[in-house]
């Protein structure tokens, strides 16, 4: 029998099988192993950054300057390389620029306990800003590295294939499988969204795991960032608008429990193929418009927290009778 | 005179305007042309109505503990909707006509109002989390009003929402003191304001004390909602276009800002309504600033940021006791050096 804790992510799970069937059954061409391995290739960076939402939101916090790291890391890369900085460089870099920046948000937010959603905010207006700061037009990347990054297949049986951002993608959700359920880290973050009271009664390291997990989320967001700049080839300031809210809801449809506590990275992977799977669904029905996706989102995303609100219930009253 | 809640916020105003006067002497000159008035001090006015607007609605709802993401979609929904009804009329100067355009955007954004505050008080869920459904929907819906175009409309009776003047002002100015004297009046003329200051304490304390909580709090969404539906009216009127997709872009976090420049705690709990207008006035004038001593506009979004930051920190207080103890410990490593052995 399925634990009850499990039945979010089991709901995700079938609902994303339930409408892939959906779309083979419609249309033609669309069951095929290239159909899927194209949701993990036009989604790898949305993957990347959920694995870092996540775990912001398992800590009991929020992170909204995802999208503007992106369009930072895009602008941070392309005005690198345009001066000739070689790409062995730039990536690091850039890298360290989101652990710096996300970790500066979790000491504020950790010190001078203000409230998450407020200082990220304020993250989000100062990434975006020096975007523009950097250029307001959009910087083309011509260097031979990230057009090969671009432009490389990785032929799989089947004479389907994927992309190296695929590869980076499936790692980084690998590792944060691993740092999540099976560290010491991952349990202080659980612990952490639980109840900070308690986790600080049992002696962990709120303040260490608490900047940790939003610098986890600033790497993972650059991360995201570069293979934005491997798909798009250029920097722009206004590149990924909005794109914190496609995360959070594929965190929200993947199970985690934005009160904190509880969450699967598993979960974001599903919810982030979910979000792939309408818009594909969408693009192969020709006359629905783009503007349904952020429709049927808003409407996933309010079926799962009265899902998770119906459960979370229930286990509270069974608690208390 | 410190400790008044309005003092740091008019402050910042006043030192706003000053370094203005000082960059640009004619900054405050108003000039009356065809019956008009013009000047930066009326154009801060005019331009930053909407943003007073939505920041007023925002404040009572974070006064409850909340918070509301969806007002730039409720803006955008509304202005769809408006010039969608003017668009499809025979006779687009027809006053009857823009009148039904304007009863069925309110009419819409109160629903919308309803609906976050039932997800609020009726679900039981986060209103962070809530209104993030309608932020991620609305534009959706706003978009599927406009079918994804821009619409134009040329009704001087709607343009008149936004860029008319009333007794030589801009129309809009009215709209906004009426309802921020509505909202004055009831919130501290009656008990409402207390209402929704215990509902921002404790909720549960509040409904045993015989609050209406669930009450107090669908009326503050609705009023929220209703304040970013005229706001989107007078956007769009102003413009003689709707844009599903950019229209109220970015209100929310202003709106925010305004709040939390105004002296309101984002935990809840208490409120000033005339703090978020001073706030709403620093923004749309830190705006205008750095338009004019010609910086390009694209850092606004960093000096926000810093004033963000630095409100919120000093509203922080950790941060205030930080500060505090730096200082007396100064003090007296200080006394120390003058008199070694007291």
């Amino acid at each position: 029998m399925l634990k009850r804790q499990y039945i979010p992510i089991a709901v995700t799970a079938l609902l994303f099988i339930a409408m892939f069937g959906v779309g083979s059954f419609r249309y033609t061409g669309f069951f095929s192993l290239q159909v899927i391995f194209n949701l993990l290739i036009d989604n790898a960076f949305l993957l990347v950054a959920a694995v870092g939402m996540t775990f912001v939101i398992v800590s009991g916090g929020i992170d909204l300057s995802v999208g503007s790291m992106v369009a930072l890391t895009t602008m941070i890369s392309a005005s690198l390389l345009k001066l000739g900085w070689p790409p062995y460089l730039v990536i690091p870099l850039v890298l360290a620029v989101g652990a710096c920046f996300g970790s500066m948000m979790g000491a504020i937010i950790h010190y001078f306990r203000i409230q998450p959603f407020i200082v990220t905010l304020a993250g989000m207006f100062m990434a975006r800003g020096l975007c523009y700061v950097i250029d307001i037009n959009t910087i083309t990347i011509d260097n031979v590295f990230y057009k090969n990054m671009a432009q490389t297949k990785i032929a799989l049986p089947g004479g389907s294939f994927i992309s190296v951002s695929v590869l980076i993608a499936l790692a980084v959700v690998g590792a944060g499988y691993y740092l999540a359920h099976y560290t010491r880290t991952g349990r202080n973050i659980y612990a952490l969204g639980g109840s900070e009271q308690s986790a600080h009664l049992m002696g962990l390291p709120i303040g260490r795991t608490k900047i940790l997990v939003y610098a986890i989320s600033g790497i993972c967001s650059s991360l995201a960032g570069v293979v934005f700049t491997f798909y798009m080839l250029s920097g722009y300031g206004l590149h990924a608008l909005g794109m914190e809210l496609d995360v959070i809801a594929a965190v929200v449809i993947g199970g985690t429990l934005l009160t904190g506590g509880v969450g699967y990275i598993i979960g974001s992977f599903f919810g982030v193929m979910i979000q792939g799977v309408i818009q594909t669904i969408i693009s192969f029905e020709g006359t629905l418009s783009s503007w349904w996706t952020k429709i049927v989102i808003g409407l996933l995303l309010f079926l799962f927290i009265l899902l998770q609100r119906l459960l979370s219930e229930r286990r509270w009253a069974q608690q208390k009778g | 005179m410190m400790k008044h809640h309005l003092f740091w916020p008019l402050s910042m105003l006043g030192a706003l305007l000053l370094f203005n006067l000082i960059y640009s002497p004619d900054f405050f000159t108003v000039n009356m042309r065809d019956g008009h008035l013009y000047g930066s001090l009326i154009d801060i006015l005019n331009f930053g109505s909407p943003l007073i607007l939505i920041a007023l609605g925002m404040t009572l709802v974070i006064a409850t503990g909340g918070i509301d993401l969806s007002v730039g979609s409720v803006v955008a929904i509304a202005g769809a909707i408006s010039c969608l009804i003017v668009s499809k009329g025979s006779d687009q100067n027809e006053l009857a006509l823009v009148l039904t355009a304007v009863a069925v955007s309110v009419l819409l954004s109160l629903f919308a109002g309803v609906w976050n505050g039932f997800l609020v008080a009726g679900a039981g869920i986060q209103p962070i989390v809530a209104t993030l459904i309608l932020m991620v929907a609305g534009r959706g819906v706003a978009q599927l009003i406009t079918d994804g175009q821009i619409i134009t409309v040329s009704s001087t009776p709607y343009k008149y929402i936004g860029a008319g003047s009333l007794f030589t002002l801009p129309f809009c100015i009215f709209i906004v003191a009426a309802i921020f004297i509505l909202a004055y009046l009831l919130t501290r003329k009656t008990a409402l304001g207390l209402f929704i200051e215990a509902v921002g304490c404790k909720p549960t304390a509040s409904r045993l004390a015989g609050v209406r909580s669930s009450l107090v709090i669908l009326a503050v969404y609705m009023f929220c909602g209703l304040c970013a539906g005229i706001a989107g009216l007078i956007l769009c009127s102003n413009v003689s276009s709707a844009d599903g997709n950019n229209a109220g872009l970015w209100y929310e976090l202003d709106a925010i800002l305004a709040v939390v420049i105004g002296g309101t705690s984002l935990n809840g709990g208490r409120f000033y309504l005339g703090g978020t207008l001073v706030g709403a006035l620093i923004i749309q004038t830190l705006t205008t600033t750095i338009y004019m001593i010609g910086v390009p506009p694209e850092t606004t979004l960093v000096v926000k940021a810093f004033v963000v930051t630095a409100v919120c920190l000093i509203q922080s207080e950790s941060f205030r006791q930080a500060v505090r103890l730096r200082r007396s410990k100064r003090q007296w490593i200080k006394g120390k050096e003058l008199n070694p052995h007291a």
